[in-house]
């Protein structure tokens, strides 16, 4: 049972308040792309032992999106932050690292 | 191998079952074998069985990080089904009962196969007719089931309410030869039989590469050495799209964690499996007397088989909802493992980029029931290249957007 | 035999008696009693069965880790199977029966399963019981399944409340022994807000009874005066009767507080689920002792050391007249001490060390007792009760040396540290080879959402065993006496033959013997979760809490490898079994779930409608009339709208409004038609599918101003669809200028439908909903009567139709207006079903009838809806994929029966032949079919290969049974195909 802070509100939350929505930073390819771009879009997912960036929902409580860095081994919660960016912030990057030296990083 | 028996059992009786051999051998893995099914639960023990069984396929590793049986196989609520809506579905899970009816006497191991019948009630009259869609579909494949009405429900499950205030069963789909089985046995069956076949079960044996040359597999690097293959399954539920990282592809695949628990047990009461897919739970009584009970899966990415203790609670009401006497029994253990789910909920039994590499994975929440028909389709995928059983669930589909969608039929996969 | 003593009994009223019976017979203990120290104060050794052997069994333990003594309490409704005696509270009245036996607890029949337990050893039943093969199921699994099971079965539905409730603490101390008060006070005294909780009725935990020396005080005097200053705290909430069940992630802990058990029936709530999340956790769970497995060691009458010392000090329970204490440490000697306080008589300590020099064994022996050292017992005698013990040399093979009568036996193997909770979300154990224990890892804790450590421990279940450890973990000086170390002893005797391993019992609810686990490890079972499930080890209702330990050791040592090389199952939650009733609290029956009212639900009601749930709604399914089937009523429903006037409630249909300057732009790409182009006061028809192309919603948008649009959106669909568009917005066009709001409760939401629908509305008066004014597809707002409406001309059902929007407040109002008005028109309402067959009728697709996630809009020959000229829109690339593409895909058709029958729901269609799975091959299935009684039998839409291009072909569906029923293919609009009736 996850508490997460919604990064849009403030509010340190249940997880029943929020909705999960999957890895981050996808980028989207409609029409014109590849056969390859398009599943992988859909489909291929990175799917970590550890570091992951994923999307939720603050469902019942501001509705808004926000990003999460959460290791899925531990469930270790390294920060929230604001849907609208590619990907993962800085700040962000650099407190990961802090607390795992041997990350590769995102990618 | 020393057959089991009433007759075997009872000579060793007489001196306090000292004779009992090994099930399994506990070798040192070789320098190479021509095919290595990576990961020792279910899957991948019938799969190796097969591959010997019916395929002479028998220089076989079977290469597990921990104990074998001891992920999804030993952590699953022993249901089995196959009335399955679509044509590829219902192929592998019909061919897994049908080899399940006869399981114990194949391996000589009681695996408890208990066809004890199974109802999926309809609670919604747009769940009614998914059902009985289903029916008609499972007509035309050959798979026995059929749509009963609330009567006959209560009949064959005295302690069910059938009418509760918001959701009244409304008839349910029966197949009357699915139930259960004794889950580990199945694991310990298959593993006694594969190492009599003369194949390496090798325990605590960690993977930490996969070697690959010109887009071929060589073999892999493991906690016990180097170990080469011919040809490699991986065969890994929940942790799948690690094992593709290390081969260097990626798999349409999220891991979550789905949860099960059981009450302390009592005297028989309910003697078919019963699931209820629009409150989201399903129950049924071991053998032992425990009332199984499951329910849906976490949302997000998780490795740590923990889930979230709202679902538990979210699924104990849906039974306390549709079995009111359970409400005054005690949950005794409540656990949790990891499961795989692809893009459209339904397996994959594929080849990969990488020739030789065989990948057996996303069987979600519904893996335990399929152990035979996957391990069957599987070896014959690895032994000729294609399996009429496994041929629809290749990752080709996903490119395709040919989707094998199960939770069409207005219920939910388990 | 057991007895209650004439003074003392630290937790009983003596002027307080309570009445209770035991199998039917009366019986008498106090209030402060267990069921288990009334049950031994009346003299009753023996309580209950075994699992497998039916052997009998006695009262092992005085707390949570009892395997044996569980009863079934209460009757009728309020029968609860499997209640632990020695943690349940004694009341008046109490009816308790015992579990596992037929005809009685003396004579039970299953107790031949112990005569030929040589038969039946661990895992027996995966070798036997397979020829042939249905005798399983016909035959064996029918006898295994009568004798499973341990308690009855509830026959009635729970008639008891249950709650659960929210808490937030800076630091929860789980456990109210002298380590818990002691942490408690810390944190209390720093200012933190902090909870204490105790799963028993009593503060103190072991310590009043082992006795000692706290802080210069005696230890009662500290913990009373430890109270009183937590009582005074106003940051301390301190809770007794409430357990830890288990320690979640990100610190949330489920406690379990027992409320009513002793009332029952007083209408107060029965158990209290708390959901209490903590800042971190402190478990000062205290330890458990160990038995020791020597043949007989499950004979009713041994006992753990430490519950028979309980059983005196706690409850003036006196568990036998003469004991044998047997153990392999100091702590066990307070037994003795307390049996001879008590006046009672220790025939002699057996001790498995060799010699025994400590403070405590010399206390003993000074007051005279026997202490036979390096001994062990190598049997019990007696068999539903003891009535003494062959003594042997520890290290021998079980040769007795000498017989001493007796009627108790108190063991002790030592202590293990209470670390489920610790160990819940992945805290690590460390073994302790000097104290042969299990203990918490400090250095790898269970961790939180931040990453650091969770939960610490404190107290013995750190294993501190000892108070001046304990305390002295807690800067707190303390004394008890020194003890010498213990000698591990897993086995008794060490070399004991395989006569004797097969009756030393190790978990003794389910018969799982030292032999059981030897013979696992023999047969490859190498693992610890292998051999645990292999002989069902600490799999009974105490979890293992007695057995787990020594079962490891054993098997350690039948693998020949050091105990922490084997490790530990793992720990799953709950610590003790908690109720269902708890879990599920106030959901259940009409507040299973939330339930969605419109405004008009109440008139519904009042009208008996047959209702169909749809989500979290429930809409009316029909309204029959007195004596009327459900299905003559959807008829004459339809009827009646299509020949005069019916009303439906649609308020749950979705209606959101997308606003702002982007709006067009972001509802082409959500759409698959244009939106942005629809003029203002018009409405348009629209489809949304998902980006794998499969078509997810429907339903008709308006277009309210320059930047406004009105979408609808199915009933089920509307929650859904609104964070589909917020996703979007905030995800992936961040930057695009839009706002919407789900607006689908706001307003209720009227069809009249039917040839007299406009008559209807110029009745109430006000707006002009002439066809000129208002035209097909075309909206209005106005006032209609007195109220405020936003009016849309369209039709779902084929007839001239107007679906009329006010606002929530004023539906109810609307809605009986409506019908007063209508009733010179023969209005009637209409429901879902009637709605299902007017736009089947019509060949209107319905989502969820003809879609089911796999269909795309292609399919269903809705290409019209899918704009050409935008270059993209959510769904179009999937579109273009190989399999959607595939000509072959099966198209929607309409469905006519030759005989004028229904064709069966979910029907399909076979093709000749079979597909390599040996299945039979299909070429169509329905998706609709329905009685129409418009056109007065039966008609089906469905999909089918290649199905447009076979107009007029015959093809058979599968029918009810075995038969078929033949149907043509035809087009799917079976009503008003030029579309006059919708466009008068």
């Amino acid at each position: 049972m996850l508490t997460l802070t919604c990064p849009c509100c403030g509010v340190i939350a249940e997880e029943t308040e929020f909705a999960p929505g999957g890895e981050a930073h996808l980028k989207r390819f409609g029409p014109g792309s590849s056969d390859d771009e398009f599943e992988g879009y859909l489909f291929a997912r990175k799917n970590p032992k550890g570091v992951h960036f994923e999307r939720w929902r603050h469902a019942y409580g501001c509705g808004k999106w926000f990003l999460a860095a959460r290791d899925t081994n531990t469930l270790e919660v390294f920060a929230t932050y604001k849907a609208q960016t590619t990907e993962p912030p800085a700040d962000v990057i650099a407190k990961i690292k802090a607390k795992r030296p041997d990350w590769e990083g995102y990618k | 191998m020393k057959r089991y028996s009433m007759f075997a059992v009872a000579r060793e009786a007489m001196r306090f079952h000292r004779g009992w051999e090994r099930a399994w051998r506990s070798p040192e893995p070789k320098k190479r074998y021509k095919v290595i099914v990576v990961g020792a639960g279910g899957h991948g023990l019938a799969t190796a069985y097969y591959l010997g069984k019916v395929h002479g396929i028998t220089d076989v590793a079977v290469i597990e990080k921990g104990w074998l049986g001891g992920g999804n196989t030993g952590r699953n609520t022993t249901i089995i089904r196959s009335n399955y809506l679509q044509d590829p579905s219902a192929a592998i899970y019909e061919k897994a009962r049908a080899l399940y009816e006869d399981l114990s006497q194949d391996l000589n191991y009681n695996v408890m196969f208990s066809p004890r019948g199974l109802l999926m009630l309809g609670q919604t009259e747009h769940e009614v007719r998914g059902y009985k869609r289903t029916v008609h579909a499972n007509r035309l494949q050959g798979i026995d089931t059929e749509w009963i009405g609330p009567q006959q429900v209560k009949d064959l499950v005295p302690i069910i309410n059938i009418d509760g205030p918001r959701y009244p069963v409304l008839g349910a789909l029966l197949q009357k030869r699915g139930g259960t089985a004794r889950h580990d046995a199945v694991a310990w069956g298959y593993a006694r039989a594969c190492s009599d076949m003369g194949m390496d079960i090798i325990q605590k044996c960690e993977v930490t590469g996969v070697r690959t040359e010109g887009g071929k597999v060589q073999g892999i690097s493991t906690s016990k050495g180097e170990i080469d293959c011919e040809q490699l399954a991986i065969v890994v539920a929940g942790h799948s799209s690690v094992m593709a990282e290390m081969a260097g592809f990626r798999l349409p695949i999220e891991s979550v964690a789905l949860q099960a628990w059981v009450s302390e047990p009592i005297k028989p009461c309910m003697d078919v499996v019963v699931m209820a897919n629009t409150v989201h739970g399903y129950m049924s009584q071991s053998d032992k007397g425990e009332m199984v009970i499951g329910g849906g899966t976490d949302g997000f990415n998780n490795y740590t088989q923990r889930g979230s203790w709202h679902h538990v609670e979210e699924t104990t009401r849906a039974l306390v909802e549709t079995f009111p006497i359970i409400s005054r029994l005690k949950m005794l253990r409540q656990w949790g493992g990891i499961v795989d789910m692809t893009g459209d909920r339904s397996p994959i039994l594929s080849k990969t980029p990488v020739e030789g590499i065989f990948v057996n994975c996303g069987w979600g929440t519904g893996g335990f029931k399929a152990i035979p028909g996957s391990g069957y389709g599987m070896a014959e995928l690895i032994a000729r290249g294609h399996s009429p059983l496994t041929d629809q669930f290749g990752l080709d589909r996903f490119k395709e957007g040919r989707f094998i969608d199960e939770s069409v039929a207005a219920g939910v996969a388990h | 035999m057991s007895t209650r003593l004439s003074k003392g009994g630290r937790l009983i009223d003596r002027a307080k008696p309570l009445a209770f019976t035991f199998n039917g017979k009366p019986m008498r203990g106090f209030a402060g009693d267990t069921l288990a120290s009334a049950l031994l104060g009346g003299g009753q050794v023996m309580v209950g069965r075994s699992f497998k052997y039916h052997r009998p069994r006695g009262i092992v333990a005085s707390g949570a880790e009892e395997p044996n003594a569980l009863v079934g309490l209460g009757r009728n409704a309020r029968f609860e199977p499997d209640q632990r005696t020695t943690t349940t509270e004694l009341f008046e009245g109490a009816e308790t029966t015992s579990q596992n036996h037929w005809p009685s607890l003396d004579f039970d029949i299953g107790e031949i399963n112990n005569t030929f337990y040589k038969f039946l050893p661990a895992g027996f039943y995966y070798k036997t019981f397979m020829a042939p093969r249905a005798a399983w199921k016909h035959l064996f699994e029918p006898i295994i399944r009568k004798s499973a099971g341990l308690g009855g079965v509830p026959k009635e539905a729970d008639p008891d409340r249950y709650e659960q409730v929210y808490a937030h603490c800076d630091v929860l101390v789980v456990g109210g022994g002298v380590a818990g008060l002691a942490a408690a006070l810390k944190e209390g005294r720093a200012g933190k807000r902090v909870w204490l909780i105790e799963q028993t009725p009593n503060w103190g935990g072991r310590t009043p009874v082992d006795g000692g020396q706290i802080d210069g005080h005696d230890a009662q005097n500290w913990i009373d005066s430890a109270l009183v200053e937590l009582s005074s705290m106003e940051n301390v909430t301190m809770r007794t009767r409430l357990m830890a069940a288990g320690l979640h992630d990100h610190g949330y802990v489920i406690g379990y507080e027992n409320l009513a058990d002793t009332t029952p029936g007083d209408g107060r709530p029965r158990h209290r689920l708390w959901r209490i999340r903590a800042g971190h956790t402190i478990t000062a769970t205290g330890a458990i002792e160990r038995p020791l497995a020597f043949a007989g060691n499950d004979v009713p009458g041994v006992m753990l050391a430490s519950a028979v010392r309980d059983y005196i000090v706690n409850w003036a329970v006196s568990p036998g007249d003469r004991t044998v204490l047997v153990t392999n440490n100091d702590d066990a000697y307070r037994t003795a001490l307390a049996i001879l306080d008590a006046g009672l008589t220790v025939s002699a300590v057996v001790d498995a060390r060799e010699e025994t020099h400590g403070a405590l064994p010399e206390a003993v022996k000074a007051r005279g007792v026997r202490v036979l050292e390096g001994r062990g017992i190598a049997k019990v005698l007696g068999r539903k009760g003891v009535s003494g013990v062959e003594i042997c040399a520890q290290a021998g093979e079980g040769g007795a040396v000498e017989m001493i009568d007796c009627d108790c036996v108190a063991m002790s193997g030592g202590w293990s540290p209470v670390v489920h909770l610790w160990s819940h979300c992945g805290g690590k154990l460390t073994w302790d080879d000097a104290r042969a224990m299990f203990r918490p890892d400090p250095n790898r804790p269970p961790t939180g959402a931040d990453g650091t450590g969770m939960a610490t421990v404190v107290g013995a279940a750190n294993g501190d065993l000892t108070l001046s450890e304990a305390m002295g973990g807690l800067g707190i000086g303390a004394a008890s006496g020194e003890e010498a170390p213990l000698a591990p002893v897993w086995m008794m005797p060490a070399g004991a033959p395989d006569a004797l391993r097969f009756k030393s019992f190790l978990d003794y609810q389910n018969d799982v013997k030292v032999s059981d686990v030897q013979l696992a490890a023999r047969e490859g079972y190498e693992s610890v979760e292998h051999t645990k499930r292999y002989t069902t080890l600490g799999m009974a209702t105490d979890q293992g809490k007695l057995s787990n330990i020594n079962g490891l050791a054993i098997l350690s040592d039948a693998l020949g490898q050091p105990i922490p090389a084997t490790g530990t199952t793992t720990f799953r939650p709950p610590y003790t079994p908690i109720s269902l009733g708890a879990v599920t609290a106030e959901a259940k029956g009409e507040l299973f779930q939330p339930l969605r009212r419109t405004p008009i639900q109440s008139w519904h009601e009042a009208k008996g409608a047959h209702w169909e749930p749809v989500g979290h709604w429930r809409r009316p399914y029909c309204y029959p009339k007195s004596g009327e089937s459900h299905r003559d009523a959807v008829n004459r429903e339809i009827t009646n709208t299509r020949k005069n006037v019916g009303m439906l409630d649609a308020s749950t249909l979705g209606k959101i409004v997308v606003k702002g300057p982007d709006a067009g732009k972001f509802l082409d790409m959500l759409y698959t038609n244009m939106m942005s182009t629809l003029p203002v006061g018009k409405c348009r028809y629209g489809l949304m599918c998902n980006e794998n192309g499969f078509l997810m919603d429907d339903g008709v948008v308006a277009r309210l101003d320059e930047d406004t649009w009105l979408c609808h959106t199915t009933s089920g669909g509307a929650d859904h669809i609104h964070g589909w568009m917020e996703d979007w917005l905030q995800c992936e066009w961040w930057d695009w200028k839009v706002y919407t709001a789900n607006l689908t409760e706001q307003y209720a939401q009227i069809a009249v439908v039917g040839p007299k629908s406009r008559e209807l509305l110029e009745r109430l008066g006000g707006m002009d909903v002439s066809k000129e004014t208002l035209p097909f597809m075309k909206w209005t707002e106005g006032k209609l009567g007195a109220f405020d409406a936003r009016i849309f001309r369209i039709s779902f059902s084929g007839e001239l139709s107007y679906e009329i929007a006010v606002p929530a407040s004023q539906g109810l109002a609307l809605w009986q207006a409506l019908m007063v008005e209508g009733e010179a028109l023969g209005v009637m309402p209409y429901g879902t079903e009637a709605l299902h067959v007017m736009r089947a009728e019509k060949g209107f697709i319905m989502i969820g009838d003809e879609t089911d996630g796999t269909v795309i809009p292609q399919d269903l020959g809705l290409n019209w809806a899918l704009s050409k000229k935008k270059t993209d829109y959510l769904g179009k690339r999937a579109q273009e994929r190989s399999h959607m593409t595939d000509p072959n895909r099966w198209k929607l058709v309409g469905l006519e029966t030759l005989d004028g029958s229904v064709i069966p729901d979910g029907s399909h269609a076979p093709a000749d032949g079979f597909n390599a799975n040996g299945q039979r091959n299909t070429q169509g299935r329905v998706t609709s079919t329905y009685y129409s009684p418009t056109i007065g039998k039966g008609i089906a839409m469905g999909l089918v290969l290649n199905g447009p291009d076979r107009m007029g072909e015959v093809i058979e569906f599968t029918g009810e049974g075995e038969e078929m029923v033949k149907a043509r293919i035809v087009d799917p609009v079976f009503y008003d195909k030029d579309g006059e009736k919708q466009n008068v």
